[in-house]
Protein backbone atom coordinates (compact mmCIF):
# COMPACT_ATOMS: atom_id res chain seq x y z
CA UNK A 1 0.00 0.00 0.00
CA UNK A 2 2.82 2.34 1.24
CA UNK A 3 4.61 1.63 -2.61
CA UNK A 4 1.34 2.27 -4.38
CA UNK A 5 0.78 5.72 -2.28
CA UNK A 6 4.10 6.71 -3.42
CA UNK A 7 3.88 6.09 -6.74
CA UNK A 8 0.21 7.72 -7.13
CA UNK A 9 1.61 10.98 -5.39
CA UNK A 10 4.72 10.83 -7.63
CA UNK A 11 2.26 10.22 -10.78
CA UNK A 12 0.31 13.00 -8.93
CA UNK A 13 2.98 15.50 -9.12
CA UNK A 14 4.41 15.07 -12.67
CA UNK A 15 0.84 15.58 -13.76
CA UNK A 16 0.39 18.89 -12.22
CA UNK A 17 3.47 20.14 -13.04
CA UNK A 18 2.55 19.23 -16.95
CA UNK A 19 -0.71 21.24 -16.28
CA UNK A 20 1.56 24.39 -14.75
CA UNK A 21 3.91 24.44 -18.12
CA UNK A 22 0.55 23.69 -20.16
CA UNK A 23 -0.57 26.77 -18.46
CA UNK A 24 2.95 28.95 -18.66
CA UNK A 25 2.92 27.63 -22.31
CA UNK A 26 -0.39 28.81 -23.19
CA UNK A 27 0.44 32.41 -22.29
CA UNK A 28 4.13 32.54 -23.38
CA UNK A 29 4.26 30.99 -26.63
CA UNK A 30 4.74 33.60 -29.71
CA UNK A 31 1.81 32.33 -31.99
CA UNK A 32 -1.61 30.37 -31.77
CA UNK A 33 -0.55 26.92 -33.62
CA UNK A 34 2.60 26.86 -30.15
CA UNK A 35 0.18 27.79 -27.89
CA UNK A 36 -2.25 25.41 -28.85
CA UNK A 37 0.69 22.78 -28.62
CA UNK A 38 1.23 23.75 -25.40
CA UNK A 39 -2.38 23.49 -24.01
CA UNK A 40 -2.71 19.83 -25.44
CA UNK A 41 0.23 18.57 -23.53
CA UNK A 42 -2.27 19.78 -20.51
CA UNK A 43 -5.20 18.13 -22.37
CA UNK A 44 -3.08 14.87 -22.58
CA UNK A 45 -0.22 14.30 -20.63
CA UNK A 46 -1.39 15.76 -17.58
CA UNK A 47 -4.59 13.97 -17.69
CA UNK A 48 -3.29 10.41 -17.93
CA UNK A 49 -0.87 11.24 -15.43
CA UNK A 50 -3.20 12.17 -12.71
CA UNK A 51 -6.05 10.00 -13.72
CA UNK A 52 -3.40 7.71 -13.73
CA UNK A 53 -2.59 8.58 -10.14
CA UNK A 54 -5.92 8.43 -9.06
CA UNK A 55 -6.45 5.56 -10.31
CA UNK A 56 -3.32 3.69 -7.69
CA UNK A 57 -5.76 5.02 -5.29
CA UNK A 58 -8.84 3.41 -5.91
CA UNK A 59 -9.24 -0.36 -4.40
CA UNK A 60 -10.29 -2.19 -8.05
CA UNK A 61 -13.83 -1.51 -7.64
CA UNK A 62 -16.19 0.41 -10.01
CA UNK A 63 -14.44 3.69 -9.43
CA UNK A 64 -11.72 2.13 -11.24
CA UNK A 65 -13.43 1.27 -14.29
CA UNK A 66 -15.57 4.88 -14.41
CA UNK A 67 -12.20 6.49 -14.33
CA UNK A 68 -10.93 3.95 -17.06
CA UNK A 69 -13.82 5.39 -19.15
CA UNK A 70 -12.86 8.69 -18.85
CA UNK A 71 -9.06 8.35 -18.97
CA UNK A 72 -10.40 6.44 -22.37
CA UNK A 73 -12.97 9.08 -23.67
CA UNK A 74 -10.17 12.23 -22.75
CA UNK A 75 -7.35 10.11 -24.80
CA UNK A 76 -10.25 10.00 -27.98
CA UNK A 77 -11.79 13.59 -27.60
CA UNK A 78 -8.74 16.15 -26.28
CA UNK A 79 -6.60 15.41 -28.99
CA UNK A 80 -9.29 15.92 -31.64
CA UNK A 81 -10.63 19.09 -30.10
CA UNK A 82 -6.88 20.66 -30.51
CA UNK A 83 -6.47 18.84 -34.23
CA UNK A 84 -10.09 20.49 -34.99
CA UNK A 85 -9.14 23.96 -33.80
CA UNK A 86 -5.53 24.46 -35.22
CA UNK A 87 -6.80 22.61 -38.44
CA UNK A 88 -9.94 25.41 -38.27
CA UNK A 89 -7.05 28.28 -37.65
CA UNK A 90 -5.35 26.97 -40.78
CA UNK A 91 -8.37 26.48 -42.79
CA UNK A 92 -9.40 30.74 -42.00
CA UNK A 93 -5.83 31.82 -43.39
CA UNK A 94 -4.23 32.21 -39.38
CA UNK A 95 -0.42 31.68 -39.87
CA UNK A 96 2.41 30.92 -38.01
CA UNK A 97 5.03 32.92 -36.56
CA UNK A 98 7.87 31.89 -39.40
CA UNK A 99 5.60 32.35 -41.96
CA UNK A 100 4.49 35.75 -41.10
CA UNK A 101 8.01 36.87 -40.22
CA UNK A 102 9.24 35.82 -43.91
CA UNK A 103 6.85 37.77 -45.46
CA UNK A 104 7.28 41.35 -44.78
CA UNK A 105 3.89 42.73 -46.00
CA UNK A 106 1.54 40.84 -43.66
CA UNK A 107 1.30 42.43 -40.85
CA UNK A 108 1.83 40.46 -37.22
CA UNK A 109 -0.71 38.96 -35.24
CA UNK A 110 -1.89 40.72 -32.49
CA UNK A 111 -1.33 38.89 -29.11
CA UNK B 1 -9.52 22.88 3.51
CA UNK B 2 -12.86 23.49 1.97
CA UNK B 3 -12.80 26.76 2.89
CA UNK B 4 -9.99 27.35 1.23
CA UNK B 5 -10.83 25.96 -2.18
CA UNK B 6 -14.01 28.08 -1.55
CA UNK B 7 -12.63 31.14 -1.76
CA UNK B 8 -9.99 30.63 -4.95
CA UNK B 9 -13.04 28.99 -6.84
CA UNK B 10 -15.30 32.16 -6.02
CA UNK B 11 -12.24 34.74 -6.69
CA UNK B 12 -11.98 33.09 -9.74
CA UNK B 13 -16.10 33.42 -10.56
CA UNK B 14 -15.54 36.99 -9.73
CA UNK B 15 -12.77 37.53 -12.06
CA UNK B 16 -14.52 35.34 -14.90
CA UNK B 17 -17.40 37.76 -14.39
CA UNK B 18 -15.29 40.88 -14.17
CA UNK B 19 -13.77 39.54 -17.56
CA UNK B 20 -17.20 38.96 -18.94
CA UNK B 21 -18.14 42.58 -18.29
CA UNK B 22 -15.47 44.46 -19.87
CA UNK B 23 -14.98 42.08 -23.14
CA UNK B 24 -16.17 43.38 -26.47
CA UNK B 25 -15.42 40.19 -28.12
CA UNK B 26 -18.24 37.99 -27.95
CA UNK B 27 -17.33 34.65 -28.41
CA UNK B 28 -14.64 34.84 -25.61
CA UNK B 29 -17.21 36.27 -23.51
CA UNK B 30 -19.16 32.86 -24.61
CA UNK B 31 -16.49 30.92 -23.69
CA UNK B 32 -15.59 32.24 -20.87
CA UNK B 33 -19.77 31.86 -19.55
CA UNK B 34 -18.94 28.59 -20.25
CA UNK B 35 -15.94 28.36 -17.72
CA UNK B 36 -17.97 30.17 -15.12
CA UNK B 37 -20.72 27.58 -14.88
CA UNK B 38 -17.75 25.28 -14.94
CA UNK B 39 -16.47 26.86 -11.49
CA UNK B 40 -19.87 27.33 -9.99
CA UNK B 41 -20.27 23.34 -10.59
CA UNK B 42 -17.07 22.90 -9.06
CA UNK B 43 -18.31 25.17 -6.04
CA UNK B 44 -21.37 23.00 -5.86
CA UNK B 45 -19.41 20.26 -5.82
CA UNK B 46 -17.66 21.73 -3.18
CA UNK B 47 -21.08 21.93 -1.26
CA UNK B 48 -22.12 18.76 -2.00
CA UNK B 49 -24.37 19.12 -3.93
CA UNK B 50 -23.54 16.76 -6.35
CA UNK B 51 -26.92 16.90 -8.60
CA UNK B 52 -26.92 20.40 -9.24
CA UNK B 53 -23.30 20.38 -10.23
CA UNK B 54 -24.54 17.77 -12.70
CA UNK B 55 -27.13 20.01 -14.00
CA UNK B 56 -24.83 23.05 -13.72
CA UNK B 57 -21.97 21.74 -16.21
CA UNK B 58 -23.93 20.08 -18.37
CA UNK B 59 -26.98 22.86 -19.06
CA UNK B 60 -24.65 25.67 -18.38
CA UNK B 61 -21.28 24.79 -19.93
CA UNK B 62 -22.29 22.60 -22.44
CA UNK B 63 -25.62 23.26 -24.32
CA UNK B 64 -25.85 26.77 -23.66
CA UNK B 65 -22.41 27.61 -24.52
CA UNK B 66 -23.22 25.68 -27.97
CA UNK B 67 -26.97 27.67 -28.20
CA UNK B 68 -25.28 31.31 -27.61
CA UNK B 69 -22.70 30.54 -30.67
CA UNK B 70 -25.58 29.61 -32.72
CA UNK B 71 -26.74 33.13 -31.27
CA UNK B 72 -23.94 34.67 -32.29
CA UNK B 73 -23.50 32.75 -36.35
CA UNK B 74 -26.76 34.91 -36.55
CA UNK B 75 -26.25 38.18 -34.99
CA UNK B 76 -22.32 38.89 -35.29
CA UNK B 77 -19.39 38.18 -32.78
CA UNK B 78 -18.56 41.79 -31.68
CA UNK B 79 -20.28 43.93 -29.23
CA UNK B 80 -22.03 47.29 -29.85
CA UNK B 81 -19.89 50.20 -28.97
CA UNK B 82 -22.04 51.75 -26.38
CA UNK B 83 -21.89 55.75 -26.15
CA UNK B 84 -24.06 57.01 -23.50
CA UNK B 85 -22.57 57.46 -19.94
CA UNK B 86 -22.95 54.98 -17.78
CA UNK B 87 -23.01 56.96 -14.69
CA UNK B 88 -27.09 56.29 -13.81
CA UNK B 89 -26.21 52.51 -14.35
CA UNK B 90 -23.25 52.26 -12.13
CA UNK B 91 -25.53 54.13 -9.69
CA UNK B 92 -28.46 51.80 -9.47
CA UNK B 93 -25.81 48.58 -9.37
CA UNK B 94 -24.27 49.95 -6.44
CA UNK B 95 -27.16 50.92 -4.51
CA UNK B 96 -28.88 47.23 -4.90
CA UNK B 97 -25.44 45.65 -4.42
CA UNK B 98 -24.82 47.66 -1.56
CA UNK B 99 -28.75 46.52 -0.21
CA UNK B 100 -28.22 43.05 -0.75
CA UNK B 101 -24.76 42.98 0.99
CA UNK B 102 -26.90 44.90 3.65
CA UNK B 103 -29.78 42.04 3.83
CA UNK B 104 -26.72 39.35 3.79
CA UNK B 105 -25.97 40.95 7.52
CA UNK B 106 -29.24 39.19 8.89
CA UNK B 107 -28.36 35.68 7.68
CA UNK B 108 -27.75 33.46 10.16
CA UNK B 109 -23.92 32.39 10.02
CA UNK B 110 -22.77 29.87 6.92
CA UNK B 111 -22.92 26.44 7.58
CA UNK B 112 -24.57 26.85 11.34
CA UNK B 113 -25.81 23.92 12.40
CA UNK B 114 -29.09 25.37 13.78
CA UNK B 115 -30.02 27.26 10.64
CA UNK B 116 -33.29 27.87 9.38
CA UNK B 117 -32.81 25.48 6.12
CA UNK B 118 -31.50 22.71 8.21
CA UNK B 119 -34.62 22.67 10.75
CA UNK B 120 -38.06 23.41 8.21
CA UNK B 121 -38.29 20.30 6.06
CA UNK B 122 -34.86 18.93 5.27
CA UNK B 123 -34.56 16.70 8.63
CA UNK B 124 -37.81 15.24 7.80
CA UNK B 125 -36.67 14.14 4.28
CA UNK B 126 -33.97 13.33 5.51
CA UNK B 127 -35.35 10.50 8.18
CA UNK B 128 -38.30 9.47 6.75
CA UNK B 129 -37.65 9.75 2.55
CA UNK B 130 -36.16 5.68 2.90
CA UNK B 131 -38.91 4.62 4.24
CA UNK B 132 -42.01 6.60 2.38
CA UNK B 133 -39.73 6.67 -1.18
CA UNK B 134 -36.85 3.93 -0.70
CA UNK B 135 -34.65 5.80 -2.94
CA UNK B 136 -30.53 5.98 -2.53
CA UNK B 137 -30.57 9.47 -4.04
CA UNK B 138 -32.59 11.70 -1.76
CA UNK B 139 -32.28 14.40 -4.22
CA UNK B 140 -34.05 12.48 -7.08
CA UNK B 141 -37.30 11.43 -4.17
CA UNK B 142 -37.40 14.85 -3.30
CA UNK B 143 -37.16 16.14 -6.46
CA UNK B 144 -39.31 13.87 -8.41
CA UNK B 145 -42.04 12.79 -5.78
CA UNK B 146 -42.34 15.41 -2.32
CA UNK B 147 -41.97 18.50 -5.35
CA UNK B 148 -43.03 16.38 -8.50
CA UNK B 149 -45.81 19.18 -8.58
CA UNK B 150 -42.80 21.59 -8.99
CA UNK B 151 -40.92 19.65 -11.35
CA UNK B 152 -43.94 18.97 -13.55
CA UNK B 153 -44.17 23.21 -13.58
CA UNK B 154 -40.26 23.10 -14.74
CA UNK B 155 -40.79 20.67 -17.17
CA UNK B 156 -43.39 22.78 -18.75
CA UNK B 157 -41.64 26.21 -18.62
CA UNK B 158 -38.65 23.84 -20.48
CA UNK B 159 -41.55 23.01 -23.13
CA UNK B 160 -43.20 26.88 -23.06
CA UNK B 161 -39.23 27.94 -23.73
CA UNK B 162 -39.14 25.58 -26.89
CA UNK B 163 -42.46 27.07 -28.04
CA UNK B 164 -41.35 30.67 -27.51
CA UNK B 165 -37.98 29.89 -29.91
CA UNK B 166 -39.87 28.23 -32.48
CA UNK B 167 -42.79 31.43 -32.94
CA UNK B 168 -39.97 33.45 -32.79
CA UNK B 169 -37.51 31.68 -34.92
CA UNK B 170 -39.15 28.47 -36.61
CA UNK B 171 -37.09 25.74 -38.36
CA UNK B 172 -37.08 26.30 -42.03
CA UNK B 173 -37.17 23.44 -43.95
CA UNK B 174 -36.20 23.76 -47.77
CA UNK B 175 -35.52 21.46 -50.17
CA UNK B 176 -32.18 22.35 -50.75
CA UNK B 177 -29.54 18.96 -51.41
CA UNK B 178 -26.96 21.22 -49.88
CA UNK B 179 -26.09 18.26 -47.77
CA UNK B 180 -22.49 18.35 -49.12
CA UNK B 181 -21.70 21.76 -48.29
CA UNK B 182 -23.38 21.58 -44.54
CA UNK B 183 -20.95 20.40 -41.81
CA UNK B 184 -17.13 20.01 -41.80
CA UNK B 185 -16.40 17.90 -44.84
CA UNK B 186 -12.58 18.19 -44.55
CA UNK B 187 -12.47 17.34 -40.72
CA UNK B 188 -11.89 13.46 -41.44
CA UNK B 189 -10.51 13.27 -38.11
CA UNK B 190 -13.32 15.00 -36.41
CA UNK B 191 -16.36 13.24 -38.34
CA UNK B 192 -14.57 10.06 -36.94
CA UNK B 193 -14.35 10.73 -33.84
CA UNK B 194 -17.77 11.93 -33.65
CA UNK B 195 -19.17 8.60 -34.97
CA UNK B 196 -17.08 6.62 -32.31
CA UNK B 197 -18.31 9.29 -29.37
CA UNK B 198 -21.51 9.81 -30.15
CA UNK B 199 -23.10 6.31 -29.31
CA UNK B 200 -21.26 6.38 -25.67
CA UNK B 201 -23.01 10.09 -25.55
CA UNK B 202 -26.05 8.77 -25.52
CA UNK B 203 -25.17 5.23 -23.58
CA UNK B 204 -23.97 7.76 -20.54
CA UNK B 205 -27.51 9.72 -21.58
CA UNK B 206 -29.36 6.62 -20.81
CA UNK B 207 -27.15 5.84 -17.58
CA UNK B 208 -27.83 9.02 -16.03
CA UNK B 209 -31.72 8.82 -16.99
CA UNK B 210 -32.10 5.48 -15.44
CA UNK B 211 -29.43 5.54 -12.92
CA UNK B 212 -31.09 9.07 -11.11
CA UNK B 213 -33.09 7.18 -8.84
CA UNK B 214 -29.77 5.61 -7.29
CA UNK B 215 -27.06 8.62 -8.15
CA UNK B 216 -26.34 11.69 -9.26
CA UNK B 217 -28.39 12.57 -12.30
CA UNK B 218 -31.75 12.08 -13.70
CA UNK B 219 -34.24 13.79 -16.63
CA UNK B 220 -32.72 17.11 -16.42
CA UNK B 221 -28.96 16.23 -17.33
CA UNK B 222 -29.91 13.04 -19.31
CA UNK B 223 -32.07 15.16 -21.61
CA UNK B 224 -29.44 17.36 -22.29
CA UNK B 225 -26.50 15.15 -23.28
CA UNK B 226 -28.96 13.31 -25.00
CA UNK B 227 -29.36 16.28 -26.78
CA UNK B 228 -25.37 17.32 -26.97
CA UNK B 229 -25.17 13.98 -29.09
CA UNK B 230 -27.67 15.15 -31.70
CA UNK B 231 -25.49 18.50 -31.75
CA UNK B 232 -22.59 17.18 -32.12
CA UNK B 233 -24.29 15.24 -35.10
CA UNK B 234 -25.83 18.34 -36.46
CA UNK B 235 -22.74 20.43 -36.12
CA UNK B 236 -20.16 17.28 -37.82
CA UNK B 237 -22.55 15.99 -40.56
CA UNK B 238 -24.81 18.99 -41.38
CA UNK B 239 -28.22 20.21 -40.65
CA UNK B 240 -29.79 18.04 -43.64
CA UNK B 241 -28.06 14.61 -42.15
CA UNK B 242 -29.60 15.43 -38.27
CA UNK B 243 -32.75 16.62 -39.85
CA UNK B 244 -33.39 12.57 -41.49
CA UNK B 245 -32.12 11.47 -38.20
CA UNK B 246 -34.73 13.16 -36.06
CA UNK B 247 -37.03 15.60 -37.90
CA UNK B 248 -38.04 18.63 -36.28
CA UNK B 249 -41.73 17.63 -36.30
CA UNK B 250 -41.05 14.85 -34.19
CA UNK B 251 -39.26 16.68 -32.00
CA UNK B 252 -42.02 19.00 -31.29
CA UNK B 253 -44.42 15.93 -30.99
CA UNK B 254 -42.12 14.75 -28.46
CA UNK B 255 -41.20 17.50 -26.55
CA UNK B 256 -45.27 17.42 -25.85
CA UNK B 257 -45.49 13.69 -25.19
CA UNK B 258 -42.73 13.90 -22.55
CA UNK B 259 -45.07 16.60 -20.93
CA UNK B 260 -48.36 14.46 -21.49
CA UNK B 261 -46.54 11.27 -19.65
CA UNK B 262 -45.55 13.23 -16.82
CA UNK B 263 -49.62 14.54 -16.21
CA UNK B 264 -50.82 11.52 -17.22
CA UNK B 265 -48.85 9.66 -14.55
CA UNK B 266 -50.99 12.36 -12.04
CA UNK B 267 -54.11 11.85 -13.49
CA UNK B 268 -53.63 7.63 -13.37
CA UNK B 269 -52.70 8.33 -9.67
CA UNK B 270 -56.07 10.11 -9.56
CA UNK B 271 -58.40 7.23 -11.44
CA UNK B 272 -56.92 4.94 -8.93
CA UNK B 273 -58.16 7.14 -5.61
CA UNK B 274 -55.59 9.74 -4.97
CA UNK B 275 -54.38 12.69 -5.67
CA UNK B 276 -52.84 14.36 -8.56
CA UNK B 277 -49.39 12.44 -8.63
CA UNK B 278 -50.08 10.48 -5.88
CA UNK B 279 -47.42 7.91 -6.53
CA UNK B 280 -48.40 5.57 -4.21
CA UNK B 281 -51.57 4.47 -5.64
CA UNK B 282 -49.79 3.32 -8.83
CA UNK B 283 -48.98 -0.11 -7.74
CA UNK B 284 -50.04 -2.47 -4.83
CA UNK B 285 -47.22 -1.69 -2.63
CA UNK B 286 -46.75 1.92 -1.72
CA UNK B 287 -43.19 1.84 -2.36
CA UNK B 288 -43.09 0.08 -5.96
CA UNK B 289 -45.58 2.58 -6.34
CA UNK B 290 -43.34 5.31 -6.14
CA UNK B 291 -40.55 3.93 -7.26
CA UNK B 292 -42.72 3.50 -11.28
CA UNK B 293 -43.97 7.21 -11.10
CA UNK B 294 -40.70 8.44 -10.29
CA UNK B 295 -38.93 6.61 -13.05
CA UNK B 296 -42.02 7.58 -15.40
CA UNK B 297 -41.96 10.83 -14.60
CA UNK B 298 -38.35 11.55 -14.84
CA UNK B 299 -38.68 9.93 -18.36
CA UNK B 300 -41.15 12.37 -19.18
CA UNK B 301 -38.73 15.47 -18.27
CA UNK B 302 -35.83 13.75 -19.82
CA UNK B 303 -37.85 13.43 -23.47
CA UNK B 304 -39.15 16.74 -23.00
CA UNK B 305 -35.82 18.51 -22.25
CA UNK B 306 -34.19 16.32 -25.33
CA UNK B 307 -36.51 17.40 -27.33
CA UNK B 308 -36.60 20.88 -26.76
CA UNK B 309 -33.08 21.57 -26.16
CA UNK B 310 -32.21 20.03 -29.76
CA UNK B 311 -35.21 21.90 -31.64
CA UNK B 312 -33.93 25.14 -30.18
CA UNK B 313 -30.70 24.17 -31.52
CA UNK B 314 -32.35 23.59 -34.87
CA UNK B 315 -34.30 26.36 -34.69
CA UNK B 316 -30.63 28.55 -35.02
CA UNK B 317 -28.70 26.52 -37.04
CA UNK B 318 -31.12 26.58 -39.48
CA UNK B 319 -31.81 30.52 -39.76
CA UNK B 320 -27.80 30.48 -39.89
CA UNK B 321 -27.76 27.69 -42.65
CA UNK B 322 -29.70 29.64 -44.62
CA UNK B 323 -28.04 32.82 -44.45
CA UNK B 324 -25.17 31.05 -45.62
CA UNK B 325 -26.77 29.70 -48.80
Amino acid sequence: MFILDIVSSALLIAGVFFGLTGAVGLFKFPDFFTRIHAASVTDSVAAILIIGGLLLQTSFDLNTAKLLFILAFLLITSPTASHALAKSARHGGLLCLAETTNKPTDERPHD
Amino acid sequence: MTELIDLVLLAMLALTALKIIFLKDLFAVVMLFGIYSFLSALIFINLDAVDVAFTEASVGAGISSVLMLGTLALTGRTEKENKRSSLLPLLVVTVTGAALIYGTLDMPPFGAANNPVHEHVAPRYIEESPKEVGLPNMVTSVLASYRGFDTLGETVVVFAAAIGVLALLGVRREKTDNVRQSGFTDHYVLRIIAKLVIPLIILFALYVQFHGDFGPGGGFQAGVIAAAAFILYALVYGLPSAFRVVGPKFLQGLASFGVLLYASVGLYSMFKGGQFLDYNKLAVDPLAGQHYGIIIIELGVGITVFAVMLSIYYAFASQTERGNT
